[in-house]
C-alpha cells in the first residue's frame, strides 16, 4: 500500500520542478508546459487525497481541473501563435512593453 | 403535463423575445413573424389544453394541483400581527384547478384566434411594427399566463403588473400619434392606482397570514374564520382597489374608452375577452377573503351594479363604433362584479367566459367593419355594409344577439344567471343589505334593456340602410381576408355554444359550470332560502322581455324608412340629457378640472418655490461667495498651492522606486506571487504548530 | 521473489515517480521544445500510472487521452508552426531570475515537505467508496459519471462554456487578420 504520504511527496516535486521551470524558462512554450506540470501536481493531491478520505468529490474536481488545463493550453497556445506573428519570437523576456 | 405547467407560459415568452430582440431588429419580413408568433401563441394552447386534459384526467376536475417551479423570495422569519412566527417563503408556483383551467381555456383560445386575426389586420404595417405588435402580443400571452396561472399573490401580481405593462404598449402602438401616446399614458396611470390598492393588499396579508399562498390563506381563514374577520375586510377593499383599477369600474373606469387607440385586435384581446376580466378573476381567486367581509361584498356589488348601468347609459349615445363596445365592455364587467358582489362567483366567472367570446368576436367585427371602411370608425358614415361584407354581418349579428341576452345565445345564460342570483340574494336578505340588493337587481335589469337597445343601435347604423361615405369609401368596400373572417366564425360558433355549459338549473341544483367551480368558488349560501321554480321562470321571462323590448325600441328608431327621424325628435325635446350622455357625463372633464389640474397647480407650485425661494437662496449664496472668495484667493495661492506642488513631488519620488517593481518580466511576476505562496505555507505552519 | 511480490504496488510506484521526475527536470532542461514536449509527455503518462494505483483508473484514461492525445499534439503543432523563427543559438534561460528561482523552490519543498512530515495522515482508506454507485459496487468510471452527473451537474456545465469561451478566444486570436482589416 502506498502511503498517501508518498503521493505528496510526488507532487510536491512536480510543483517545484514546475514553479522554477515557469520562472526560469525563456521560451514560452516550455513556460506554459511548466504550467501543465503544476497542475499535474494538483491533480495528484485531490486523487491522493479522494483515496484517503473515500469520497469521490477529489476525483470529479481532478476532471475540471484537466478541462481547465486544457482551456488554459488552447488560450495559451493561441496567445504564442498572436505573440510570434506580431514580434517574431516566443521569448518571454523580449515582451516588455510594460516594464515601467 | 400538468406538471409542466411552466411550459405554457414560457412558450409566448420565447416568442416575444425571439420576434422583439431578433425579428424586430432584423426587420424580418411578416411571414417569418407571424410564424413565430403562431407558434408561439399556438404551442401555448396546445400545451394549455394538454394540461387541462390532463388534470381533468388523472387528478380529477375538483383538485388544485400546484407546480413550484423554483423558491423565488425566501424571506425568512418575521411576526404577524397576532404576533405568532411565520416563516415567509414566497415560491414561483403555478396552479390549475377548476378557475384558473377555464381562464386558461379561453386566454389561450381567444389568443390564438385573435393572433391569426391580427395577420390579416396588420399586414398594412411595415415590417419592423409588425414584429413590435406580434412581440408585444406574444408579451401579453405569457404575462396574463403567468396571471392566471399564479398560485400565490405574488406571482399573479407578476402577471397582473406585466400585462398592465402590455396593454400599455399596445394601446400606444401608434405612439407617432400623440393621442395614441396620450392614451397609453392614461390607462397606465389609472391602473397604477388600482396596483397600488393591490400592492398594499398583499403587503397587508403578509402581515396578517404571513404568507400570500393561496392554498394556505385558505386553510388559514377557514381553519378559524373569526379569528381573521377583522383584517378581512380591509385586504379584500384593497384588492378590489386593484381589481377596479384593471378592470375599469368606477370611478377608474376612464382609461378604458381611450384604451381603444391600439390596433382592434388588441382593443378585442386584452381590453374585452381576458385582461380587463383579470379583476374579477383575482375576485373569484380570493372569494374566500371576500366572503369574510360583509362590508366588501356590499361595496363590489354596488360598484359592480352602478358601473353596469352608467357605462351603458353612456354607451347609448356613442357613435365611434369602437367607444360603444368598449362602454359595453365596461357595463357588462359592471355585471360581472355585481355577481361577485351577490357571492355568486361562479355567476360572474361564467359571465367572464361567455363574454370573452361574444366580445372579441364583436370587437373583430368591429375591427373588420373599420378596415373595409379604411379606418373610418365613425358609424354615421357608415350602412348598409351588410351586402358588402356577409361574414362580418352574421358573425356580428349572432354576438350580438348572445350580448344582449336573447336565449339560446351564451349572454343570455351567464347574464340571467348573475340577476337570478342577485335577486336571490335580494330576496334572502344576503348579510341583512336585501334591500340594496333588490335595487341593484332592478338596475342591472334597465342595463340589460340599455345593453339590447345600444347594440341594435350600432348593428341597425353600422350594417342596415344606406352608406353614408364618401364615394372613394363605397368603392374600397370589400369583406376581409380568411385569416380575420375564419377567427369571427369560430368565435360566433363560442357565442352560440359556451352557454349551454351553464344552461340553467331551478332550485338548489348546480349546473354543470357551477358545478365545475364549486370546489374553488362556491357561492355564498343563504341559510334556507332558495327562489322558487315559479320565481326562477317568471325572471327568465322577465329579462328575456327586457332584451326583446330593447331590441324592439332600436329597430324601431333605427331601421327602416324612418330611421334616425325619432332619435332626431328625441335630442331635440331632451338636448341637455343627450348632450350630456354624449359627452360620457363630462367624467373626462372632472377629472381634469381636479385630479390632473391639481397635479398641475402642485407642479406649478413647486416650480415656483423652486424659482424663487431656493433660487433665491442660491443667488444670496452666491453674493457671499465671491466676497469669501477673494479671502480663500489669497489663501488659495500662497498655502494650498504650495501644499499642492509638494503633494506633486512627493509623488515623483516614490514613483521613481515604486515602477522598478513593473519591471516587465512576466516570469518576475510569478516569482514574486510564489513568495507570496511560500510566505502563506509558512504562516500555515507556524499557525498550526 | 516474495519480497518483490509483497511490495510489488511500492516498486511500481517509486519507477513512475522516477518516470515523472525525470521527466519534469527534462522539460526544464532540454533545450528543444520538442524534446520538452515529449519529456513532458513521459511525466503524463506517468502520472496517468500512479492514477491507476490511488485507484482513479478513469481519470487515468482521461489523463491518457486529454493530456497525452489532444494538449500535447496541440503543443508539438504550435511548436511546428513557429519554429521557422526560433533561433535556438540563443540562451534559454533569464539569467537574473535563476537564483531567485531556485532558491524560492528550494525554500518551498522544504517548507511544504516539512507540512507532509508533520503531518500525522491516517490510513488510507481502501478505495472501494470509489467504486460505489447508488451504494452498490460498480465501476470507477460509473461512480464518477453519477457523481459527475448528479451532484456536480451546474458546475459540470459552467465549466463546459468554460471550455467554449476558451475555444472562441484561441480563434480569435489565431486568426490571421486583425478585426480592423491591418495586415499582422
Amino acid at each position: 500500500m502506498i502511503s498517501t504520504a508518498h503521493v505528496l511527496v510526488l507532487s510536491l516535486a512536480l510543483f517545484t520542478l514546475g514553479v522554477v521551470g515557469m520562472a526560469v524558462r525563456r521560451n514560452f512554450i516550455t513556460v506554459l508546459m511548466c504550467v501543465e506540470l503544476i497542475l499535474n501536481a494538483a491533480n495528484l493531491n485531490f486523487i491522493a487525497f479522494s483515496r484517503q478520505l473515500g469520497d469521490l468529490t477529489g476525483q470529479v474536481f481532478a476532471v475540471f481541473v484537466i478541462t481547465i488545463a486544457a482551456a488554459e493550453a488552447a488560450i495559451g497556445l493561441g496567445i504564442i501563435v498572436a505573440l510570434v506573428r506580431l514580434k517574431q519570437t516566443v521569448n518571454l523576456d523580449q515582451v516588455n512593453v510594460m516594464e515601467g | 403535463m400538468k406538471d409542466l405547467l411552466w411550459l405554457i407560459p414560457l412558450f409566448p415568452l420565447l416568442g416575444a423575445a425571439v420576434n422583439g430582440l431578433v425579428g424586430n431588429r432584423r426587420g424580418w419580413s411578416r411571414r417569418t413573424t407571424s410564424a413565430v408568433a403562431l407558434t408561439g401563441s399556438g404551442l401555448a394552447l396546445a400545451a394549455a389544453l394538454a394540461a387541462i386534459a390532463d388534470w381533468a384526467a388523472s387528478v380529477g376536475t375538483a383538485a388544485v394541483h400546484v407546480n413550484r417551479v423554483f423558491t423565488w423570495i425566501p424571506a425568512g422569519f418575521g411576526h404577524t400581527t397576532d404576533g405568532l412566527l411565520a416563516n415567509l417563503t414566497i415560491d414561483f408556483a403555478l396552479r390549475i384547478d377548476a378557475l384558473s383551467a377555464v381562464m386558461l381555456f379561453f386566454v389561450t383560445f381567444v389568443g390564438f384566434l385573435i393572433h391569426v386575426y391580427s395577420v390579416g389586420y396588420m399586414h398594412g404595417e411595415g415590417e419592423r411594427p409588425y414584429a413590435r405588435y406580434f412581440a408585444y402580443l406574444n408579451l401579453f400571452m405569457f404575462a396574463m399566463l403567468t396571471l392566471v396561472l399564479g398560485a400565490n399573490l405574488a406571482v399573479m401580481f407578476v402577471g397582473w403588473e406585466g400585462v398592465g405593462l402590455c396593454s400599455y404598449l399596445l394601446i400606444g402602438f401608434f405612439f407617432e400619434k400623440d393621442w395614441c401616446a396620450s392614451a397609453g399614458k392614461k390607462a397606465f396611470i389609472v391602473n397604477r392606482i388600482g396596483d397600488f390598492g393591490f400592492l398594499l393588499a398583499i403587503f397587508w396579508t403578509v402581515k396578517v397570514f404571513g404568507t400570500v399562498d393561496f392554498a394556505a390563506l385558505q386553510a388559514a381563514i377557514e381553519s378559524d374564520p373569526a379569528r381573521f374577520a377583522a383584517a378581512a375586510t380591509p385586504i379584500a377593499l384593497l384588492l378590489f382597489v386593484g381589481a377596479v383599477g384593471k378592470s375599469a369600474q368606477l370611478p377608474l373606469y376612464v382609461w378604458l374608452p381611450d384604451a381603444m387607440a391600439g390596433p382592434t385586435p388588441v382593443s378585442a384581446l386584452i381590453h374585452a375577452a381576458t385582461m380587463v376580466t383579470a379583476g374579477v378573476y383575482m375576485v373569484a381567486r380570493t372569494n374566500f377573503i371576500f366572503r369574510l367581509s360583509p362590508t366588501a361584498m356590499l361595496v363590489v356589488a354596488v360598484v359592480g351594479g352602478l358601473t353596469a348601468v352608467f357605462a351603458a347609459t353612456i354607451g347609448l349615445a356613442q357613435n365611434d363604433i369602437k367607444k360603444v363596445l368598449a362602454y359595453s365592455t365596461v357595463s357588462q364587467l359592471g355585471y360581472m362584479f355585481l355577481a361577485a358582489g351577490a357571492g355568486a362567483f361562479s355567476a360572474g366567472m361564467f359571465h367572464v367566459f361567455t363574454h370573452a367570446f361574444f366580445k372579441a368576436c364583436l370587437f373583430l367585427g368591429a375591427g373588420s367593419v373599420i378596415h373595409a371602411c379604411s379606418g373610418n370608425q365613425d358609424m354615421r358614415t357608415m350602412g348598409g355594409l351588410k351586402k358588402h361584407m356577409p361574414t362580418t354581418y352574421w358573425t356580428f349579428l349572432v354576438a350580438t344577439l348572445a350580448l344582449a341576452g336573447v336565449p339560446p345565445l351564451a349572454g343570455f345564460f351567464s347574464k340571467d344567471e348573475i340577476l337570478a342570483k342577485v335577486f336571490a340574494a335580494g330576496s334572502g336578505d344576503l348579510y341583512g343589505f336585501g334591500t340594496v340588493y333588490l335595487l341593484l337587481w332592478a338596475l342591472g335589469l334597465a342595463g340589460a334593456f340599455m345593453t339590447a337597445f345600444y347594440m341594435f343601435r350600432l348593428v341597425h347604423t353600422t350594417f342596415h340602410g344606406e352608406f353614408r361615405g364618401t364615394h372613394e369609401q363605397a368603392h374600397h368596400l370589400h369583406e376581409s381576408p380568411k385569416s380575420m373572417t375564419v377567427p369571427l366564425q369560430i368565435l360566433a360558433a363560442g357565442s352560440i355554444a359556451a352557454g349551454f355549459l351553464g344552461m340553467g338549473m331551478f332550485g338548489p341544483k348546480l349546473n354543470w359550470f357551477e358545478g365545475l367551480l364549486h370546489p374553488v368558488a362556491a357561492p355564498v349560501e343563504i341559510e334556507g332560502h332558495h327562489v322558487g321554480v315559479g320565481v326562477e321562470w317568471l325572471l327568465i321571462a322577465l329579462s328575456v322581455g327586457v332584451a326583446l323590448s330593447g331590441i324592439w325600441l332600436a329597430t324601431r328608431w333605427y331601421f327602416g324608412p324612418e330611421a334616425f327621424a325619432r332619435p332626431q325628435r328625441f335630442a331635440e325635446r331632451f338636448p341637455g340629457l343627450v348632450t350630456t350622455v354624449a359627452n360620457k357625463y363630462y367624467v373626462d372633464e372632472a377629472y381634469d378640472a381636479t385630479v390632473v389640474a391639481g397635479t398641475m397647480k402642485l407642479a406649478r407650485g413647486s416650480w415656483e418655490f423652486d424659482a424663487r425661494v431656493v433660487d433665491g437662496a442660491v443667488n444670496g449664496a452666491r453674493h457671499l461667495t465671491v466676497a469669501t472668495s477673494f479671502f480663500s484667493g489669497l489663501f488659495d495661492l500662497n498655502v494650498v498651492d504650495g501644499l499642492v506642488n509638494l503633494v506633486a513631488a512627493a509623488y515623483g519620488w516614490a514613483s521613481r522606486g515604486l515602477r522598478r517593481v513593473q519591471w516587465g518580466v512576466a516570469q518576475g511576476y510569478a516569482l514574486v506571487m510564489t513568495v507570496g505562496f511560500v510566505l502563506m505555507v509558512a504562516a500555515a505552519l507556524w499557525l498550526g504548530r | 521473489m516474495t519480497w518483490f511480490l509483497v511490495h510489488f504496488a511500492e516498486i511500481v510506484f517509486y519507477s513512475l515517480a522516477a518516470v515523472a521526475l525525470a521527466g519534469a527536470v527534462g522539460v526544464i532542461a532540454f533545450r528543444s521544445p520538442v524534446h520538452a514536449a515529449l519529456s513532458l509527455l513521459g511525466t503524463f503518462l506517468a502520472v496517468a500510472g500512479v492514477f491507476v494505483l490511488m485507484q482513479a483508473e478513469f481519470l487515468a484514461a482521461v489523463q491518457v487521452l486529454v493530456y497525452a492525445g489532444g494538449v500535447m499534439v496541440l503543443f508539438l503543432f504550435v511548436i511546428m508552426l513557429v519554429k521557422a523563427r526560433d533561433i535556438p543559438d540563443e540562451p534559454q534561460y533569464v539569467r537574473r531570475l535563476v537564483p531567485a528561482a531556485v532558491g524560492l523552490g528550494a525554500l518551498l519543498a522544504a517548507l511544504v515537505g516539512v507540512g507532509i512530515w508533520a503531518a500525522s495522515g491516517g490510513l488510507p482508506a481502501d478505495g472501494a467508496a470509489l467504486r460505489m454507485v447508488a451504494g452498490a459496487p460498480l465501476g470507477n468510471t460509473e461512480a464518477v459519471g453519477w457523481s459527475l452527473y448528479r451532484d456536480y451537474l451546474l458546475p459540470f456545465e459552467v465549466v463546459s462554456i468554460v471550455l467554449l469561451v476558451a475555444m472562441i478566444g484561441a480563434i480569435v486570436m489565431g486568426r490571421k487578420e486583425s478585426g480592423r482589416g491591418g495586415a499582422a
